[in-house]
């Protein structure tokens, strides 16, 4: 398990215990677990002397500051018109299939969750997702799902 | 410019026999005066779509005093439709440091911020990289200033200049009040020179050669050229770098496909020119303005779903802050989706172009206030196609 106070230690070093430390913090724990938990929140709200409820309103906030568990793979396939006009709804389904999950949901292993974003800035090359920080332009269903057969194998 | 094609131009990915410190050094031989005077006779205008000159957001940050005050490059591109600055970054990220190195020595900020979308985050490793070397070659220069990374978490509102001050700060991006303006009191209440990635470039190129060649290009409202983000039903999708003047019709012979109906210009924000309008619009101020998203519709599309595509966007992105946005971009979207069923009468949609010109007196920041743009000009020239 990830060790929140590890990380908040090493962001803060760099950052300092103020405020403007938070989005950080925020994004390292995210990049580490895909996740804040409430005893996340409070820790974080402790060593910047917040309150939990001040940090909890930022990481709702933002789209990529997941507080509800997520897979440790964070599927995001852009649904934006470029993408929607280049077929987003193949790739969409075709991943629906393979890990047998609705958009929003986490595979049963606990390996992927399956989200649908706005527009992720590929435009020209749709259909396009993200996988964590790692983006994979101009997909077909077929080339989804090679992907996430790469993932699978991985551990 | 009349029925000629549009002027391709290679300013912004020009690298060759450039060097970026080498640059900075030239420029900062200069008062910041007289850098002021340049990027104000250049005629150069925010590239992300607001188009402020450059040169007087520039001179009025200079004039503010404080000890403290930042430079910050907007990289939190997230207009739908717009992928320029992502590129930008990737290829010549040099460029953008050396734009925002020579905005701080002209305003007196000894600190700049990349603030970079999340959806970018893979781009980090690069841009952190070239940056230790980049602050370090400022440092030999002698150049008190040095830029870092900052990002975003998947906010469109973040593009918003005070929503991306408080997201900087650890707080929800939630757009400020204006006035005061970021050049008064932006990043920790400092003066702020906030700037897009693509304008750092043009300021960048304006130092190294002056205004004079930037001047040459474009019309006497919209001087210089553009990079264009161009996708939808295109032979040519991508980015490309055009003369600012040209009709909308001079840009489709360019880069439709035989067979474009609409073009969306400015991305989800921006406004949709039909067919029949494409003749008598001109891309830039004295028209249609443009962050540079360019997407082409052809026939076989429904410009039903491209609306409603928008509207679940806005109604997403909104941050929920003022009620005419909040509830503003629900209510369009449950409208045309209630016409589209045959709940309401076609009339409802004069009653939803209402609201949204209310949103547009009526909402805090640019997301509720752009929203009219998209929902008036679509109804308005494709009714048919929402009604039936």
């Amino acid at each position: 398990m990830a060790d929140v106070q590890q990380i908040i230690k090493d962001v803060t070093v760099v950052y300092g215990k103020e405020r403007k430390a938070l989005m950080p913090i925020l994004q390292a724990v995210v990049k580490t677990k895909n996740y804040l938990d409430d005893q996340d929140l409070i820790s974080i709200a402790k060593a910047l002397d917040l309150s939990a409820a001040e940090v909890f309103g930022t990481a709702s906030f933002y789209t990529f500051l997941d507080t509800v568990p997520r897979g440790k793979n964070v599927i995001r396939v852009c649904k934006t018109i470029s993408c929607h006009m280049a077929g987003k709804d193949e790739i969409i389904h075709a991943i629906e299939d393979t890990l047998k999950v609705k958009t929003g949901q986490t595979s049963v292993d606990g390996k992927f969750t399956l989200l649908s974003a706005n527009c992720l800035g590929w435009c020209h090359k749709g259909p396009v997702m993200l996988i964590n920080d790692k983006v994979f332009p101009e997909l077909t269903a077929e080339k989804a799902i090679e992907i996430l057969q790469k993932y699978q194998e991985e551990d | 410019m009349e029925n000629t094609r549009p002027k391709r131009v290679d300013i912004i990915f020009l690298m060759e026999g450039i060097d970026p410190i080498k640059v900075v050094e030239n420029a900062i031989k200069k008062s910041p005066d007289d850098i002021i005077l340049d990027m104000i006779d250049s005629g150069l205008k925010g590239r992300g779509g607001a188009g402020f000159p450059t040169g007087l957001k520039w001179k009025f940050t200079r004039n503010e005093d404080s000890y403290d005050k930042y430079v910050i490059c907007n990289a939190d591109e997230g207009e739908p439709g717009t992928f320029k600055d992502r590129e930008i970054l990737d290829r010549v990220p040099e460029k953008v440091f050396a734009g925002l190195a020579i905005c701080g020595y002209t305003i007196g900020a000894r600190e700049g911020f990349i603030y970079l979308r999340g959806e970018y985050n893979f781009l980090l490793p690069a841009l952190n990289e070239k940056l230790d070397v980049f602050n370090a070659g400022l440092k030999k220069i002698g150049l008190d200033f040095t830029i870092q990374m900052r990002s975003g978490s998947g906010a469109y509102i973040c593009g918003e200049e005070s929503a991306l001050f408080e997201s900087m700060e650890g707080k929800r991006g939630e757009p400020r009040n204006k006035p005061p303006y970021p050049t008064v009191a932006g990043y920790l209440g400092k003066p702020t020179a906030i700037n897009n990635v693509e304008t750092l470039v043009y300021a960048f190129m304006i130092a190294r050669i002056g205004p004079e060649k930037f001047k040459e290009m474009g019309t006497k409202d919209s001087r210089g050229s553009k990079v264009f983000s161009i996708s939808g039903d295109t032979p040519k999708a991508g980015i490309s770098e055009l003369e600012l003047g040209m009709s909308v019709q001079q840009f489709v012979d360019e880069f439709g496909d035989g067979d474009t109906k609409a073009v969306q210009v400015g991305g989800a924000s921006g406004g949709c020119v039909p067919r029949k309008m494409f003749k008598e619009t001109i891309i830039g101020y004295e028209g249609i303005p443009t962050g540079g998203s360019m997407m082409l519709f052809n026939s076989s599309r429904s410009m039903y779903n491209v609306l409603h595509d928008y509207l679940e966007f806005f109604t997403e992105e909104s941050c929920g802050q003022c009620t005419p946005c909040r509830v503003g971009c629900q209510q369009l979207l449950k409208g045309i989706e209630a016409v589209k069923r045959g709940e309401k009468n076609p009339g409802y949609l004069d009653d939803l172009k209402k609201l949204a010109k209310t949103m547009k007196v009526a909402a805090k920041c640019g997301l509720g206030q752009s929203v009219a743009n998209p929902f008036i000009s679509i109804v308005s020239n494709f009714k048919e196609e929402i009604i039936y």
